[in-house]
């Protein structure tokens, strides 16, 4: 004890390896779970019990696909699944199409989605202003639409009241009939409020000219259901697309869950790889205190040697320098707690990025300098207790 | 003479191999000494008398013969347990006081007590304190190390020596880095421990020091030369009222 605060400078200095590693730690787990957290809180906003089918077969390994196997999914599926599933409340197909939206003078960029009515509570969406569009509209391909905030922005800057207003996507007009409750930008920096929502037969016959959907959405019952749920959507459309029982399936159903998981999986790789490196530093300042301890010891050797002629046992000597290297990257460690604490809340506060400190990684830290300074410090303190004591009382 | 014997070497022997050359130390020591003794061993340099005074320490074990420390057989003890004999048993005071620096007296007397814990920090602290009041520096418990001079410093270890109440105090040289004057207010002190009953074994190449203890032993070549009880025991009080009085310069 007395040791470290006489040897200051040398003593802050093996330590400022240690706060700076821990402190990379920190903020990297902060960032890793933050990001993690901010993406499940949005994927939740979609609804945690959606259930997205898409054509072809599973392509998470990256394999080309034939075109044809993107066009899987027709009409008669969607009336199936309407009529026959059994854990599925709401149902509804999609085809999106982007381009130009133009009202007189303005213009803007945005995707135009085909759905059912359906489509609003599946993704929780809420109308702020006028109504959806009704199975009416759907039956009759009607020319109306519902709009994001942004598309109201930018058509409408005067803030005029855009509802029963006719506004033209590729040269359709459609008429407003609700504007949607802003949902913001997602994580990835993409604004969800940049769309129009219109009939999926309008879109489909009048827009992108084609007979397929691109996709259909459903919300399981429940959250715990979607399994359930999965594996009946998965044997109608077998039955519907006349699979063989040994074909593979040319969809792919997706829960919001395994969505959940997808993502986490791969911000827990990224934190993980960020987190080894910053750790690597950790075993740097691990050498450092190595280093400084077998200096001391050397330095020491007399006194070693005194305490040695009065009694104490090579244990006791040993225990006395894990104990001082303990402490210095224990100190280490709560500094660098501390260090990291205020990056991750200028990480907040300034840069906005949402960064979480994880309560066990802050006990991980701990736990983690504890061992640093045992294993970093056995070796000197092996080296000092066994010392000759009548050679090391005569050290000079 | 029907006194407790402290120290019993039996034909103690100890060889050291220096390269293919082995070296015989001390070939074939015997002695004992009783409670409340104060021996000097004095010799020339490589006479033995570090060899003898590291055996006497426990900091070593004979290579042959037998070594009885307060009854206790020590060649046969393994590390740990012969810290622990130190620790009880042996108080040493060094030629050049080896005390820790940047430390108070009261700190560095606590030491040996540190490494016994039959004793709680506040017995501890007391047993210090009433060692260092014994050696004279009761007004100087809180001084540092370096805030002392040699002969102060050299009372501070004889302090350390004393506060485990050890069976012998082995001094090595304990007044080679001192002036005369300060050197013999050392010995007065240490006759004045040997009048209290505390047996003193002082290791010197200084004959005059002789003079001063009950008992010198002379080693030559690892072999006691001689041994023989002091008749006439001079006293350093005196020695030190004798010297001119100090010059300030």
């Amino acid at each position: 004890m007395k040791a470290i605060l006489s040897n200051k400078a040398r003593s802050i200095l093996s330590m400022l390896g240690i706060i700076i590693g821990v402190a990379a730690v920190i903020v990297m787990m902060a960032i890793g779970q933050g990001s993690k957290e901010s993406v499940r809180k949005e994927l939740s906003t979609w609804g945690t019990n959606l259930l997205t089918i898409r054509p072809g077969a599973d392509m998470r390994g990256g394999v080309r696909q034939d075109p044809s196997s993107m066009q899987t999914l027709k009409m008669a599926d969607y009336q199936s699944i309407l009529s026959e599933a059994k854990f599925v409340t709401k149902v509804s197909p999609e085809v999106s199409a982007s381009g130009q939206v133009i009202n007189g003078a303005n213009n803007t960029n945005t995707s135009c989605y085909g759905e059912s009515p359906d489509y609003l509570s599946i993704k929780q969406w809420t109308i702020e202003e006028g109504t959806c569009f009704t199975e009416e509209d759907v039956k009759k391909s009607a020319k109306v639409c519902v709009v994001g905030k942004t598309v109201v922005d930018e058509l409408f800057p005067g803030g005029q009241d855009p509802i029963g207003k006719t506004i033209r996507f590729k040269s359709i007009p459609f008429r407003i009939v609700g504007v949607l409750k802003s949902k913001g930008y997602n994580s990835w920096g993409m604004d969800q409020d940049n769309l129009i929502i219109a009939p999926y037969t309008t879109v489909m016959k009048r827009i992108a000219a084609q007979t397929f959907f691109s996709s259909i959405v459903c919300s399981a019952v429940t959250e715990e259901l979607s399994d359930e749920a999965i594996e009946d959507l998965t044997a109608i459309l077998r039955r519907n697309h006349k699979l063989k029982d040994d074909a593979d399936d040319d969809f792919t159903i997706r829960s919001q869950q395994e969505m959940m998981e997808t993502m986490s999986s791969t911000m827990d790789t990224i934190t993980i790889i960020l987190v080894v490196a910053a750790g690597f530093s950790l075993l740097v300042a691990g050498i450092g205190i190595m280093n400084i301890m077998l200096v001391s010891v050397t330095e020491r050797t007399k006194e070693i040697g005194l305490r040695m002629s009065v009694g104490a046992r090579g244990l006791d000597i040993s225990n006395q320098f894990l104990i001082e290297s303990i402490l210095i990257s224990l100190t280490g460690g709560v500094l660098g707690v501390l260090f990291g604490g205020l990056l991750t809340w200028g990480c907040n506060a300034i840069v906005g990025y949402p960064a979480v400190i994880p309560a066990w990684s802050v006990i991980v830290s701990f736990a983690v300098c504890v061992l640093i300074g045992v294993v970093f410090g056995y070796f000197p303190a092996q080296k000092a207790a066994r010392m000759d004591p009548i050679e090391a009382i005569r050290y000079e | 003479m029907d006194k407790k014997v402290v120290i019993e070497l039996q034909n103690v022997r100890r060889n050291f191999q220096v390269g293919s050359e082995t070296v015989h130390a001390l070939r074939g020591v015997s002695f004992k000494i009783y409670e409340g003794e104060f021996v000097t061993i004095m010799g020339t340099s490589g006479s033995g008398k570090s060899t003898l005074l590291n055996q006497l320490g426990c900091l070593d074990t004979p290579t042959s013969g037998e070594y009885l420390l307060d009854g206790t057989p020590v060649r046969s003890m393994r590390r740990s347990q012969r810290a622990r004999l130190r620790n009880r048993k042996i108080g040493f005071v060094f030629q050049n006081y080896n005390l820790l620096a940047k430390t108070t007296a009261v700190e560095n007397v606590e030491l040996p007590l540190m490494y016994n814990k039959d004793y709680s920090t506040r017995q501890r602290r007391e047993a210090a304190i009433a060692a260092l009041q014994a050696v004279g520096l009761g007004d100087r418990l809180e001084h540092k190390s370096n805030q002392m001079s040699g002969g102060q410093m050299q009372r501070v270890a004889i302090a350390r020596a004393l506060v485990n109440n050890p069976a012998v105090i082995l001094a090595d040289e304990a007044t080679g880095n001192l002036d005369t004057r300060t050197s013999y207010e050392v010995l007065v002190l240490f006759q004045k421990l040997h009048a209290e009953g505390r047996t003193i074994i002082f290791v010197t190449h200084n004959p005059e020091i002789a003079q001063y203890s009950s008992r010198n032993i002379v080693l030559r070549d690892g072999k006691i030369r001689e041994d023989v009880y002091n008749q006439n025991i001079l006293s350093a009080a005196d020695a030190l009222a004798a010297l001119p009085a100090p010059q300030d310069d």
